[in-house]
């Protein structure tokens, strides 16, 4: 059966050639463009468009890390983002709460400095996670760390776009 | 999506923010989260010496369903034994503020919160048995 990553030629894996993602992608896109397709049947109109949905959908779900391992994880019939699983590290949680508080008295105080210093603490911690999504992917294939080392990237991502959401209210305001 | 007036009033007044001496023997401890909302819940109990609640805190970042649900279960939770307070069901909470299907999953964060306060004031009594 063909997913994600065979229909964009790319290996089953974390860590992929994103050059090769945006090529593969455009090939798709340009082969099943409705231009293409004025002239012809309605059974072929309605292929290529389904073919467009997929691509598309393939792209957003590979390009983003966090998306990535969690199809990954879907692959091998794992829920990474399962609403009952809601036991994660004390001290992994402990450190959400302390970038949540920052963000809010950064928030506060309009404290764009404060701000900045938390987003490159988080991204740091986000490249830290996806290296380490690379080791337990795709050199050890511990799939319960990489369910682990998943939680905490969307955990991180959200955190990051709150962050990042924060700074651009505050510039726009200034 | 249209919140209830129960949650509306919690999430604009939220009873028992805040936080309980994490090093207080009689201070139980839970913290959940969950991914799919990046919501994370923290809930202190305090528990006398005759296993009842006398006070819970929360301090909850996420979704104003998450944040109604801790507070509250931290208004129910006082006055109750340890043990009526493991048995608290999500169900219970999500009826309590009529919420959407969609948002089952904050009460069950606030049910895993209370479990987990509940194993850790255990764990400590545990400790503190074993060592006297």
């Amino acid at each position: 059966m063909q997913n994600y990553f065979s229909l964009f030629q790319l290996p089953q894996q974390f860590d992929i050639d994103l050059a090769l993602l945006n090529t593969n992608y455009r090939v798709i896109q340009t082969e099943s463009h409705p231009d293409r397709f004025v002239t012809a049947t309605s059974a072929k109109k309605l292929s290529s468009m389904q073919i467009a949905t997929t691509a598309n959908e393939a792209y957003q779900t590979l390009k983003n890390p966090a998306n990535r391992a969690i199809y990954l994880l879907k692959l091998q019939n794992i829920d990474a983002i399962s609403e009952t699983n809601t036991v994660l590290p004390a001290t992994f949680l402990m450190q959400q709460m302390e970038w949540r508080e920052t963000l809010e008295d950064a928030k506060q105080a309009k404290d764009i400095n404060a701000l900045n210093l938390l987003l490159s603490e988080m991204r740091a911690e986000t490249a830290r996670l996806q290296a380490n999504l690379v080791d337990v992917f795709d050199k050890k294939h511990d799939l319960i760390a990489a369910t682990d080392a998943t939680r905490k990237l969307i955990f991180i991502d959200k955190v990051c776009a709150d962050v990042s959401k924060s700074i651009a209210t505050l510039e726009d305001n200034l | 999506m249209a919140y209830s007036d129960k949650v509306l009033d919690h999430y604009e007044n939220p009873r028992n923010v805040g936080s309980l001496d994490k090093n207080d023997p009689q201070v139980g401890t839970g913290m959940v989260g969950a991914p799919a909302c990046g919501d994370v819940m923290k809930l202190m109990i305090k528990v006398n010496d005759d296993g009842i609640i006398e006070d819970a805190k929360f301090k909850t970042y996420g979704c104003g369903s998450a944040i109604a649900s801790s507070s509250l279960v931290t208004e129910w939770l006082k006055g109750k034994t340890v043990d009526e307070a493991y048995a608290i069901k999500n169900s219970a909470i999500a009826e309590e503020l009529a919420l959407p299907p969609v948002k089952i999953h904050c009460s069950v964060l606030a049910e895993d919160a209370i479990k987990a306060a509940v194993a850790d004031i255990k764990a400590k009594q545990l400790a503190a048995a074993q060592a006297a």
